[in-house]
């Protein structure tokens, strides 16, 4: 009796002492509070799922429904029938090549539309015409340029690129603190080398802040451009389940969608703290 | 390092080593909003010495800066002349290096970095190992050795103008201009600093214009002291002859009745020069 009371009074000391430990990382409101909102998010599904059950699956079925597409990401059954994980990296192929060459050739412009007024004058309505447009509205006049769906979808991607990283380098290289323009001028800089040596890396914050809206953006599109265009890609096959009526495999991939956005703005804020060597300051 | 500056020695060699840096009749005027001039420097006339320290005190807006960054070539004169070892002044150089008041250092590169991009611009004929070597010995110079590969946001205001002024000096210029380089920096470190850029010009004399609003800093300082009087359109009130020998020791200076003179004597003019319009 004694030596259970014991035992006893032991393990609650020693449950305690865990809990002690835990509590700081449990109660933190940076684990707690996601975890209500993701749960609030599964209950309203849940809710909505059971008013219509007829097309509409429950979270567990859904997750019973999607368990071959989670298990086996890469499988190929077929020219038509890849795992979700290829389609995946098709529409991030798309993406990267559109924005990359998006990049390639706004960055130059904006460098340009902030060191000259006149560049400013001439190519800014020209930007605030088009910037406002949905890249989706590009997409027939793509298809008439390449006749084909893969090139139309990176040029629609391509031109989605630009404008946010236009505007956001000419802002970074306008406003370059005129101390160190000072700095460069005192030390007799030939232009070219005060572009590469200071202007640029002082803009580098805002040109990342572009590339980031951009590519936002991008991953956004790319999605209704391939439900358009068809063919291999993470948009089509949303599409596409959903003609079958297969509604488990769009949460799936509207899942998927969410997390690989995520990643891509971390990726390139890990690139920005590589590049500019700083923190950002936010 | 040395063989360095023996290049600017070559130099047209009619000027004369007193008027070094002659400033003649400068007049110095903006355009206002509405369109009409508003003088801000008037008939100054001031020649340094080739190794002379000179400080140039004033009322802040009495444009003490304007004339500062007008000799820096970061600001046209209006009318008169600027003339380094008698040729005129008419763009920035690395001849004249500039100390800025906000340290002005590139915040994505390191205390190193910053150093040595000022002497791969302007030493260009140095090999690398050589500029190294110089970069090294201006970060020694100024105690910053332990903070050198440090960014700019991790160091205090204090290392932050050390580095400016290590900047400017690694390039060896022949005129070395300061904006309150001082200004930004709480007492204690700035009492510190000001030892330290006096031994360094004790060390290697040269031409300094040195602009501030401190009196004690300006007799501590320098050889003469340019007294602006109040803007719009200032000019120079008085310019006071500092009779202390250099090297300089703070506590002797005060002990010397000369010394509280010369500080009454400008404190008087600046005093007298304050209140038309405030």
């Amino acid at each position: 009796m004694v030596l259970q009371l014991n035992l006893a009074a032991i393990l609650a000391i020693a449950a305690q002492a865990t809990w002690r430990k835990m509590r700081p990382v449990i109660s933190r409101d940076a684990v707690v509070l996601p975890i209500l909102g993701f749960l609030g998010v599964i209950a309203v599904w849940w809710a909505v799922a059971s008013f219509n059950h007829d097309v509409m699956p429950t979270p567990p079925e859904a997750v019973i429904a999607n368990l071959d597409f989670i298990l086996h990401p890469f499988y190929r059954r077929g020219p038509g029938d890849l795992g979700i994980g290829w389609l995946l990296l098709a529409s991030l192929r798309r993406v990267l090549i559109g924005f990359l060459l998006g990049a390639l050739v706004a960055i130059p412009i904006g460098f340009l539309i902030g060191m000259s007024r006149k560049a400013m004058m001439a190519l800014n309505p020209v930007i605030q015409i088009f910037k406002p447009v949905s890249p989706l509205a590009w997409l027939p006049i793509s298809l008439a340029i390449f006749n084909l769906a893969d090139p139309s979808a990176i040029f629609v991607i391509f031109i989605t690129s630009l404008w946010a990283t236009i505007i956001n380098t000419a802002l970074g290289v306008a406003s370059v603190p005129k101390d160190y323009l000072e700095v460069s001028q005192v030390l007799e800089m030939p232009r070219w080398r005060q572009m590469l040596k200071v202007i640029l890396p002082a803009s580098l914050p805002y040109i990342f802040t572009g590339l980031r809206i951009s590519l936002g953006v991008a991953w956004l599109v790319i999605v209704a451009v391939e439900m358009l265009t068809g063919g291999v890609g993470i948009g089509f096959f949303v599409w596409d389940e959903w003609s079958r009526l297969n509604l488990s495999s769009v949460f799936l991939a509207v899942f998927v969608i969410g997390l690989t956005g995520l990643f891509l703005d971390m990726a390139i804020g890990q690139l920005e703290t590589l590049v500019t060597h700083r923190q950002r300051s936010l | 390092m040395i063989e360095s500056t023996a290049m600017s020695v070559s130099q047209p060699s009619q000027f004369d080593r007193s008027e070094f840096l002659k400033i003649e009749d400068l007049h110095k005027s903006f355009k206002a909003g509405n369109g009409r001039e508003s003088l801000v420097l008037k008939e100054i006339n001031l020649t340094i010495a080739e190794t002379e320290y000179i400080s140039v005190i004033g009322h802040s807006g009495c444009g003490k800066s304007t004339l500062l960054r007008i000799v820096a070539g970061l600001e046209k004169l209006t009318s008169g002349s600027v003339r380094l070892q008698g040729k005129e002044i008419c763009k920035p150089g690395c001849d004249r290096m500039m100390v800025f008041q906000q340290y002005s250092l590139l915040p994505w590169l390191t205390v190193r970095q910053n150093i040595r991009l000022a002497v791969d611009e302007v030493l260009t004929h140095l090999s690398p190992v050589e500029k190294k070597e110089l970069v090294n010995e201006h970060i020694a110079m100024v105690n910053l050795t332990a903070a050198a590969d440090k960014y700019p946001d991790e160091i205090s205001g204090g290392m932050k103008q050390r580095v400016g002024i290590a900047r400017a000096l690694s390039t060896r210029p022949k005129m070395l201009l300061m904006d309150e380089p001082f200004g930004a920096l709480d007492a204690l470190t700035r009492g510190k600093l000001q030892r330290q850029v006096l031994e360094i010009w004790e060390s290697h004399r040269q031409a300094v214009m040195m602009i501030t609003h401190d009196v004690d800093e300006a007799i501590y300082m320098s050889d003469r002291i340019v007294l602006m009087t109040n803007g719009p359109a200032a000019t120079i009130g008085e310019i006071l002859e500092v009779p202390f020998q250099h090297p300089r020791d703070r506590a002797q200076l005060r002990q010397s009745s000369d010394y509280y003179e010369l500080r009454n004597h400008a404190l008087n003019f600046l005093d007298s020069h304050f209140g038309a319009e405030d």
